[in-house]
């Protein structure tokens, strides 16, 4: 008895696999939304420290913007194999052909936006009761305010000024026919804690997270990579860089990072010496000073 | 590195927001890109130099009313450990949301306006800290810029404060910290300008607080949170209580008791994904298999032999009130405890407490947002619970409004 010692990873760790056991103890029918990105893929394996030597008990949901890097789907598809998870697309392509969503025009088009009616829909068609995501509270500031167990009304929306009290680690998961919850067991991590454990625990990840060389443009202060649907203004032109990406989402509002990082422990000390946020590099965030509050709103991740 | 996690309380204008500022901008914990947000933000609104309170505004309409709404967590970390705040706004109607804060925290700090000394908002927010069980204190006595930086009103406020809190809390760790989060003195950087103080910056108490003592660490408690049973070739017969130690120390080999049953049995293993655990501890999340085949699942527990927690269907308890609609005398409601959900009915108020006096008031019982009281009520089936002077995970629930499943009171168990 006596004194006892547990590092800051460990304890996070230890959280994060409490708050997904209640999500598995307290819903029906969990997905765990699944982007392929480093936030996500810990979830993924936090979901199988969480309940082995049993599998995962709820299926991977990734809302695909047709306008992903090829390395991110690979990575996804492997990793879904692997960790003998059931794997369910939701096609933004779809709902624009359907008529669900419109595509944006423009040099600053994006997909990013619409993700949320493709989402909303697939929720409802598949009838999902909790949506487990890897948003962090460091992040951004609306999602500074951001509970563990964070309720939607049956429009799918957020009403930050109403949420209930989350105290001590009791999550009420409560809710009327048609309302579903959003949760994010890594809400107390930071971009650092992330890499950390990555470290720690010798997460695999996609090959983008590290150095490479690729066709990038530069607008406002970021480098972003060319694709053939990236409507490039006249005075841009495509340069080949060694870039890496510090956080992965769609082509369109992922900012790369000049770096020459190979290996986690160069991104960690290259997070360690930054200084500018993770989401810094994020196109989508530009848009306005409450532009993730208002998504949010609305049903965003 | 160890992980923790404090609360802020102050009023409305004792610089609370101002001190996090600085604490996070002096730890180099805030990246250019917001300090360029925050620049441009300032020279907006007139601000001669950065407006350090403006790096805790989160939501729009909380940049707009220049007030602060609702929990924010903040995240630093120096080399020594990583922090967590849980920055709790000073409004008087928001006093669920510093319970909120307050309900995880190791350490509070309680900021005191110098030219102001104790007021009656120091008083509700100690208060409020000792109510949660905070194990730690720490007094920042604020704005000694406006005050000359003179020692005498650093110890009269101190003197004050300790005559308080003694009646409050006696014995519970507080210390005493003379600052200007404004001018940066004593917050990260010793200050020159008090030479009379030497007791260490507030980054440094942060840093040096021993934590390790802040769970109940003698009463072995396990509550069940999930069970696993993975029904494959490989594991066929297992069963393993998923959960998360509430208190005490776990072994393989352990005589335990499984509750509700009051059956015996032993730990056979303590299982992790990588590996087996020679001992499990709060607050860790692991899955324990035991010899024989029990009864137990998600509400059950698991405790020592020969110490069991209370068991009753008649439980008493504080409330802090957290919802707009009263407390309904004789009304039913939804309780989670632990990982057991029951219901339960309000029996009687006993009290409410005025937070600023202290005094238990007999004759008005109706309870509204943001009150204290200690009440009694009856739940379905029986609890398994602590005080929760002993333990704050054993000795928690909340209150839920069936129809409209808010959360609607949180309680400490007396």
């Amino acid at each position: 008895m006596g004194n006892y010692h547990l590092t800051h990873l460990k304890e996070l760790e230890s959280e994060a696999i409490y708050v997904l056991r209640e999500v598995a103890a307290q819903f029906e029918r969990p997905v765990l939304l699944f982007s392929g990105g480093k936030d996500s893929i810990v979830l993924v394996h936090l979901s199988r420290k969480a309940f082995f030597p049993a599998k995962i008990p709820f299926p991977l949901l990734h809302i695909d913007t047709g306008h992903n890097f090829i390395e991110t789907l690979e990575f996804r598809d492997r990793m879904a194999n692997s960790v003998n998870a059931r794997l369910l697309v939701g096609s933004v392509q779809e709902s624009i052909d359907k008529g669900r969503a419109v595509e944006e025009t423009g040099v600053n088009a994006s997909r990013n936006v619409l993700q949320t009616v493709t989402l909303l829909d697939a929720i409802e068609a598949h009838k999902f009761d909790a949506a487990i995501g890897g948003a962090r509270r460091d992040e951004e500031k609306a999602r500074a305010k951001e509970r563990f167990f964070s309720h939607r009304d049956e429009f799918g929306q957020w009403d930050p000024k109403n949420q209930r009290p989350e105290l001590w680690y009791m999550f009420n998961g409560k809710k009327r026919m048609g309302e579903h919850f959003r949760v994010f067991p890594i809400s107390n991590w930071t971009e650092m804690d992330v890499w950390q454990y990555i470290l720690a625990e010798n997460i695999d990840l996609p090959s983008i997270y590290f150095t490479h060389e690729r066709d990038v443009f530069y607008r406002d202060g970021v480098w972003l990579a060319a694709a053939p649907f990236m409507e490039m203004k006249p005075n841009e032109k495509i340069e080949y860089r060694r870039v890496r990406c510090r956080t992965v989402g769609d082509i369109s509002c992922t900012g790369l990072t000049l770096s020459s990082a190979d290996t986690v422990e160069d991104i960690i000390q290259e997070i360690a010496a930054t200084r500018v946020t993770e989401r810094g590099g994020r196109y989508d965030d530009k848009r306005s000073e409450a532009a993730m509050e208002d998504r949010k709103k609305e049903g965003y991740f | 590195m160890e992980l923790l996690r404090f609360t802020t309380a102050g009023s409305v204008d004792d610089g609370k927001s101002t001190l996090i500022g600085r604490l996070l901008y002096d730890s180099k914990s805030i990246f250019e890109d917001q300090l360029d947000a925050v620049r441009r933000a300032s020279v907006q609104k007139g601000s001669e130099h950065i407006n350090l309170a403006l790096f805790t505004d989160g939501l729009r309409a909380e940049r707009e009313q220049g007030i602060t709404i609702d929990v924010a967590y903040r995240y630093f970390a120096t080399p020594n450990r990583k922090f967590i705040i849980a920055d709790t706004p000073g409004h008087i109607q928001y006093t669920r949301n510093m319970v909120t804060g307050a309900s995880t925290a190791n350490a509070a700090i309680v900021l005191i306006d110098a030219r102001n000394g104790v007021i009656e908002q120091t008083h509700r927010h100690t208060f409020i800290a000792a109510l949660l069980g905070i194990p730690h204190i720490i007094v920042c006595i604020n704005k000694m810029d406006l005050m000359d930086y003179r020692e005498e009103v650093y110890t009269a406020i101190r003197n004050e404060y300790q005559a308080f809190a003694s009646q409050v809390f006696p014995g519970q760790d507080i210390r005493f910290i003379p600052i200007s989060a404004l001018k940066g003195d004593n917050v990260v950087k010793p200050s020159e300008n008090m030479p009379w103080y030497d007791d260490g910056t507030l980054l440094y108490h942060l840093e040096t607080i021993p934590i390790s003592q802040d769970h109940d660490l003698k009463n072995q408690r396990f509550p069940v949170q999930y069970v696993i049973r993975p029904e494959s070739e490989e594991f066929h017969d297992y069963r393993g209580y998923a959960g998360r130690v509430a208190g005490g120390f776990f072994h393989p080999g352990d005589k335990i008791v499984v509750l509700p049953s009051g059956i015996e049995s032993e730990i056979t293993a303590i299982d992790t994904l990588s590996g087996p655990l020679a001992e499990a501890h709060p607050p860790m999340s692991v899955t324990i298999t035991l010899k024989d085949d029990v009864d137990l699942s998600r509400g059950g527990m698991i405790a020592g032999v020969g110490n069991i927690p209370q068991e009753s269907c008649d439980i008493t308890t504080m409330i802090c009130w957290m919802n707009p609609k009263p407390l309904q005398i004789q009304g039913k409601y939804a309780l989670k405890h632990t990982t057991k959900d029951v219901r339960c009915i309000i029996q009687d108020v006993d009290y409410v407490l005025n937070i600023s006096t202290l005094e238990k008031v007999l004759e008005n019982k109706t309870i509204r947002m943001n009150d204290i009281a200690l009440i009694r009520l009856r739940t379905t089936k029986p609890l398994f619970f602590d005080p929760y002077t002993t333990n704050r995970i054993t000795g928690s629930l909340i209150l839920i409004d069936e129809t409209t499943n808010e959360t609607v009171a949180a309680g400490m168990i007396v």
